[in-house]
């Protein structure tokens, strides 16, 4: 009987939802608080402060006051990199999301043999070092690289152009590289996703008389709608972080043309020494991130606070 | 129920978020550089005679260099044994790391509380001044006195590793390291193309550009060039620019006091750039080529000349045997001095906090003491002060005629220091306007006046930083 009541106790204690009462919680979430708050959010905090000086990254610093904040505002050399950023976005999240979309529905609606060796050869830009696909997409878009090769073969020599040198092309060329890498997160994403929607509704959309477009208008579409948002959070937090790629490929050349916010806080604060103003420029691309995430979450994934 | 909680919970996060950002810029307050960390007494040196390491008892020497390429990175390893093996007391630690990589630790290491006590440092602005000034380093004035470097070395190439005392200029003042390797800019060529385009190797700068014409009209490529990287062109205008003017006045000006950069010489240099590229003398499309693609491309045989530093000449030499051929640019008429870009490699410097200064300057005279100049001969690579190896050059050959250019570049006083010395940030100004005159997006007289403008801007601040 006894034990039978100890057992009970037990039971009446674990029956409470976890992490009741308050305390006990906070003392869950308490190490990966510490950590992150060390490693995160102490930083964090470092670079607000830093961007409010000016510092040569050795000597004494001086007080700055929003001075960083404000030449990013209206130094045209200080905007520039933004503007390129955003240009990037449609190549790095856009495209590849569309594109996502767009093969998997046509994969899943039609048997494809050897579904496993398409996944893996679309995902395989992904697993690549960002750093090797750099150095094989230089070469590639070299003056007398693969691509130009390729369009004198099929007589399109008038299209031929030295891709990073030309001020016009080098940012969509290094664009197309990032659409070429996250499309393939996209794909298997969506592959993934669609899988989850129940078949019942294809059926009934088909007795219905929804052609293919239609089908994938009203059941693929909102039925990827969670993984259409974490598709766009990662591709725009990918392309706006870029940094790699810019680096190995063009340096941020021709001129300025290719120069974005990540690149240029590297610069800043390691080759001409301003770290102040680098720092105000990382501020201001979190904050461009933090906007555009929770701009895709509440549009995209319908959250509402 | 579960949602609704987790909504009105997400609601506060905001604040929550608010106050660990404020409690983390609380916990970071504080202004940098100003705790002391970083300053060096910036006494000098104390020793009064020549000292012997010999004497200093067990010494772990810590050296951070950037030589990694195959002749640099054998020659310093050969040294540092024969030092070790010379004063067995002696161990030197060394890290050597890529050029760029050790840009970027660098600083972070000197400024900490326990740097490496000889370490390679850039010459410029935005590197050496910047360390000098804030007390990171050792001024070696006393040691260049007890081993005789002020008169082993030629005083143009000295004076680069010089800073003021204010810390607010470069080329004069105190001296801060000192150099191993010598390296300038000039033209290589492949004999095989030249001769069968009828062309002979030219001796004079005329006849060097009427026969970019005439391997033009012979179907070759006059000369390969590769400026993706962006810092070539600054090469290869450097070399336009000292044979427009004189090299005395590009080198005041870039070490900030001369008549500036709006002149003559500076316009002539960027017509004659722009000129090549509307006459196809350089290759279609070079901004989107790479450096070492256009070097590779040159070393099988495509183009006749390429302008760039001596530091490529063992790796042409390995792929291109006797084909290849070197020569400074060639002066306006034969038998005039000489000039083009050039200088020095990376100072050597030692950290203001090491324990070991005394130990650490009879390194570096070491490093760049007539033996080590064998050494360096040994290994293909160009010391500043050639030694005796010098002499067993096979006659002719490229590396026979690199070490000749530099002692007559020396004795000629023509050295021009590279032209991304004269501000902090004109490495990059100067590398993107002339990727946009190469494209054509940027007049060549426009250039002049642009590089003016920041060169003079950065004066102003410097002097007004300096009146305070």
């Amino acid at each position: 009987m006894r034990a039978r009541q100890a057992v009970g106790d037990l039971a009446a204690r674990y029956r409470r939802p976890p992490g009741a009462p308050r305390a006990v919680a906070y003392l869950y979430i308490l190490p990966a608080l510490a950590v992150y708050a060390l490693f995160l959010l102490f930083p964090l905090g470092q670079t607000v402060w830093l961007s409010l000086l000016h510092w040569d990254g050795l000597s004494a610093a001086s007080w700055a006051g929003l001075e960083n904040y404000r030449d990013l505002l209206t130094d045209p050399a200080l905007r520039a990199p933004f503007g390129h950023a955003l240009v990037l976005l449609l190549f790095y999240a856009g495209l590849p999301v569309v594109l996502g979309l767009l093969l998997a529905a046509v994969l899943t609606r039609f048997r494809v043999r050897g579904m496993t060796f398409f996944r893996t050869v679309f995902f395989l830009p992904q697993v690549l070092a960002m750093v090797v696909v750099g150095v094989t997409w230089r070469s590639i878009l070299a003056p007398d690289g693969l691509l130009n090769d390729l369009l004198r073969a099929v007589g399109a020599d008038s299209l031929t152009r030295s891709w990073l040198g030309d001020p016009t092309w080098a940012l969509p060329s290094v664009g197309v590289v990032g659409t070429w890498v996250m499309t393939g997160l996209c794909v298997v994403l969506f592959l993934a996703g669609v899988q989850r929607i129940p078949r019942e509704l294809y059926e009934a959309a088909r007795v219905d008389g929804a052609g293919a477009v239609r089908e994938f208008r009203t059941v693929t579409l909102p039925g990827l709608r969670g993984e259409t948002a974490v598709a766009l959070t990662l591709t725009i937090v990918a392309g706006l972080r870029n940094f790699d790629l810019i680096y190995i490929t063009t340096s941020g050349g021709p001129g300025n043309a290719t120069s974005v916010p990540a690149y240029e806080v590297y610069r800043r604060a390691f080759e001409i020494n301003s770290a102040g103003s680098a720092a105000a420029m990382g501020v201001g691309l979190t904050v461009l991130i933090f906007t555009l995430t929770v701009v895709v979450a509440r549009l995209v994934e319908g959250r509402k606070s | 129920m579960r949602f609704r909680r987790a909504r009105s919970r997400a609601s506060r996060r905001p604040t929550t978020v608010l106050l660990a950002l404020a409690v983390a810029l609380l916990g970071s307050a504080c202004v940098p550089g100003t705790d002391g960390s970083g300053m060096g007494t910036g006494a000098n040196g104390t020793a009064t005679a020549v000292p012997d390491p010999a004497k200093a008892g067990e010494v772990t020497l810590r050296v951070w260099d950037q030589e990694v390429r195959g002749g640099q990175n054998a020659e310093i390893k050969r040294l540092n044994r024969e030092f070790e093996e010379k004063y067995p007391n002696v161990t030197i630690k060394r890290v050597s790391r890529s050029f760029s990589d050790l840009k970027t630790t660098l600083k972070l290491a000197l400024s900490g509380n326990d740097p490496p006590d000889v370490v390679q440092a850039n010459q410029g602005y935005a590197d050496m001044v910047a360390f000098a000034k804030a007390g990171l380093l050792t001024p070696l004035d006393n040691y260049a006195g007890l081993y005789g470097w002020n008169t082993r070395y030629p005083k143009t190439l000295l004076d680069l590793n010089r800073v003021s005392a204010d810390g607010e200029r470069f080329g004069t003042g105190r001296l801060y390291g000192i150099s191993q390797a010598g390296e300038y800019v000039g033209v290589y060529y492949n004999r095989q193309v030249l001769r069968e385009a009828g062309v002979e190797p030219p001796r004079t700068w005329k006849d060097f550009t009427r026969s970019l014409g005439e391997l033009k009209d012979a179907g070759e490529l006059p000369v390969q060039f590769g400026n993706l990287d962006k810092y070539p062109a600054i090469h290869t205008f450097g070399v336009l620019q000292s044979q427009a003017g004189s090299a005395e006045d590009i080198r005041d000006t870039v070490l900030g006091r001369g008549g500036g950069f709006e002149d003559a010489p500076t316009r002539e240099a960027a017509r004659t750039l722009a000129d090549w590229v509307e006459r196809g003398y350089l290759p279609q499309g070079a901004n989107g080529r790479g450096y070492d693609d256009a070097a590779k491309k040159f070393a099988g045989g495509d183009g006749a000349y390429l302008v760039t530093g001596t530091w490529q000449l063992a790796d042409l030499k390995r792929t291109m045997g006797d084909k290849l051929g070197f020569m400074p640019p060639p002066p306006a008429k034969a038998g005039d001095p000489l000039k083009t870009t050039g200088g020095q490699g990376l100072a050597w410097s030692v950290t203001s906090r090491s324990d070991h200064p005394d130990v650490a300057a009879a390194y570096l005279d070491f490093l760049t003491g007539p033996h080590a100049s064998e050494v360096m001969t040994q290994e293909g690579v160009l010391p500043v002060v050639p030694g005796k190896a010098a002499d067993r050059l096979p006659e002719g050959s490229a590396e026979a005629r690199m070490v000749e250019g530099w002692e007559r570049l020396s004795a000629d006083d023509g050295l021009v220091p590279y032209l991304d010395y004269a501000t902090p940030t004109y490495y990059d100004t100067l590398s993107a306007d002339l990727q946009n005159l190469i494209e054509g997006g940027l007049p060549p007289d426009r250039l002049a006046q642009r590089m003016q403008s920041a060169y003079a801007e950065f004066r102003d601040q410097r002097s007004g930083e300096g009146a305070q």
